[in-house]
């Protein structure tokens, strides 16, 4: 039987386009300073560090390399994963595998990405596979674009439909301090008016490219009562695997049935016998780069039935004060470091459990909240959280 | 990126030749901008002193690898310090900053307590030793680059 593991403390830095007041290390370590802060730990009590960041995108190699100091590693066990846009769950994944396995008591994970030292896209296209990938490497957006095609021929949602998710994010970005994007944004039609940049994604309906960092410091059931006096528990994680350049697996050739969401759901729900997750859970912190893949992921994480998602939005069932929240911080669409961008998914889903949003608290208690991640490889992360056992 | 053909028992297999290109802009934070102004404008190398555990950093940095503390005190070493190690590259690449040979150097310079990558220079190879004392030889023309210091080169 595994250890259970509690998140004890949270820190993230805010979010922006440029940081060049700091070089990376020094950015990371404000996260790493305020989740120590919340947790009221020393460096010193931290026993081992794992970090989660995508290499290439700030144009350098092993970015954590000069990085000990301001992650308090020195002479400390952790390591480095990389693994596309599920990296930083992928750090909490690893983390949480640490403490419960009882190798560790009290550990650290940090995702980062300094996106004003690279370019994303770039990288992507630069360094995709020759021989499959490189001829149609379009980066994020193309992918995106692609989805959000089969979305509407599929299930019947429209751009309106889209443009309210847009509109709802923007709404919990403009309530959370640490939130990128803060556009203000009145109506769908604002929205409606963005250019497109491939049809049918408009300007709008894709995320910005942040620097950021989110730590997360992770405690064993004993430690964790007496470090924080509202631990929130990370009671499931599923890692699901997958291969980028087969999309159409089991009857489904466009890709739009994402397999791995539909096996990590399979699996969580059914150990912990979650059967209505609407009902059973209360609120989810997604990872959606782009609004029309928010009402994708509504379907395939089970919020609604199949073809069901856009009437979630338009019955405004996920907003901030709705009956079933998504996203109440603004999500990715509003912020997204890359490597913190999942970390901040459960790092936000854990705020909620404990009562600490702030001004994007959601108006339903949160006892169960569930946080996800998705990546360039079509791999899919996920975790249930819980503010008791 | 050129594609070619090898032939492989009868027919033929596909390998792709390529260079990556990947643009990218470095910050140096500002701590690290400070050090490369003091370079440039006052040929100081200027180092970081840890108020609890007294080590000094150079080049500079903002926290103490040892004790996580954030620090701020900002102190000049000497630009005369010590070799610890050295190494000799007689085949040098397009990426590296000079032409070959090209002698590497880990320098403690007087008043820090970390080594100092950098290049030696206008030293003999024969005469290369460690505990050899050098002094930085500064560039004219100076950009607030690292190596605005040209190389180290070996105290008379
Ligand atoms: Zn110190």
């Amino acid at each position: 039987m595994a250890n259970r593991v509690a998140i004890v403390g949270i820190g993230q830095t805010y979010h922006t386009s440029k940081r060049d007041d700091v070089n990376q290390p020094e950015m990371v370590a404000e996260a790493v300073r305020s989740a120590l802060t919340d947790a009221q730990l020393s460096i010193r009590d931290i026993e081992s560090v794992f970090t989660g960041n995508m290499e290439t995108f700030e144009g350098i190699f092993l970015p954590d390399h000069g990085m000990a100091a301001e992650i308090g590693a020195l002479g400390k066990p952790g390591f480095k994963v990389n693994t596309g846009g599920t990296t930083g769950a992928s750090a909490v994944a690893e983390g949480f595998y640490m403490v419960s396995s009882g190798l560790y008591d009290i550990s650290m994970v940090i995702g980062f990405e300094k996106q004003d030292c690279g370019d994303t896209t770039a990288a992507i296209s630069a360094a995709a596979v020759p021989v499959w990938a490189k001829g149609a490497a379009t980066g994020a957006i193309g992918e995106f674009a692609k989805q959000a095609l089969s979305y509407m021929e599929i299930t019947g949602g429209t751009e309106e439909h889209a443009a309210m998710v847009r509109v709802k994010a923007d709404k919990g970005a403009c309530r959370n301090p640490y939130a990128h994007l803060k556009l203000g944004l009145q109506s769908i039609d604002e929205v409606l008016q963005s250019p497109y940049l491939v049809w049918p994604l408009r300007l709008l309906d894709f995320c910005p490219q942040s620097c950021g960092a989110c730590a997360l410091i992770l405690a064993t059931e004993k430690k964790a009562k007496k470090i924080h006096k509202k631990p929130v528990w990370l009671a499931d994680v599923e890692v699901v695997h997958q291969e980028p350049f087969r999309a159409g697996v089991f009857g489904d050739p466009t890709g739009k049935e994402t397999y791995t969401q539909h096996v990590a759901c399979e699996k969580i729900y059914k150990r912990n016998n979650i059967t209505d997750v609407r009902k059973q859970i209360d609120m989810a912190e997604i990872y959606e780069p782009s609004n029309w893949e928010e009402l994708n992921l509504y379907e395939h994480l089970h919020f609604c039935k199949k073809g069901e998602s856009w009437k979630l939005i338009e019955k405004g069932i996920t907003e901030i004060e709705g009956e079933f929240p998504v996203n109440p911080s603004g999500g990715v669409i509003s912020t997204n470091p890359i490597g913190a961008t999942p970390v901040i998914r459960v790092a936000e889903a854990a705020l909620q459990i404990r009562g600490d949003a702030g001004e994007h608290q959601v108006t339903r208690d949160t006892k169960t909240a569930i946080a996800t991640a998705l990546g360039g490889p079509n791999w899919t992360v996920m975790f249930l959280l819980k503010r008791s056992l | 990126m050129a594609t070619v053909t090898e032939k492989l028992e009868g027919m033929d297999v596909w390998l792709y030749h390529g260079q990556i290109y990947i643009p990218n802009t470095f910050s140096a934070g500002a701590v690290g901008s400070r050090f490369l102004i003091e370079l440039r404008d006052k040929k100081r190398i200027m180092g970081m002193r840890c108020p609890t555990c007294n080590r000094v950093y150079v080049p500079a940095r903002s926290i103490c690898k040892d004790c996580f503390e954030q620090l701020d005190e900002w102190v000049e070493v000497s630009d005369k310090g010590t070799v610890l190690t050295y190494a000799t590259d007689y085949e040098t690449k397009s990426i590296q900053p000079t032409g070959s040979p090209i002698v590497y150097g880990i320098i403690q310079l007087d008043g820090a307590d970390t080594g100092f990558v950098h290049m030696l220079g206008e030293v003999d190879p024969e005469q290369l030793r460690v505990g050899m004392r050098v002094q930085a030889v500064f560039q004219k023309e100076r950009e607030g680059s690292i190596l605005d210091i040209k190389y180290f080169k070996p105290l008379a």
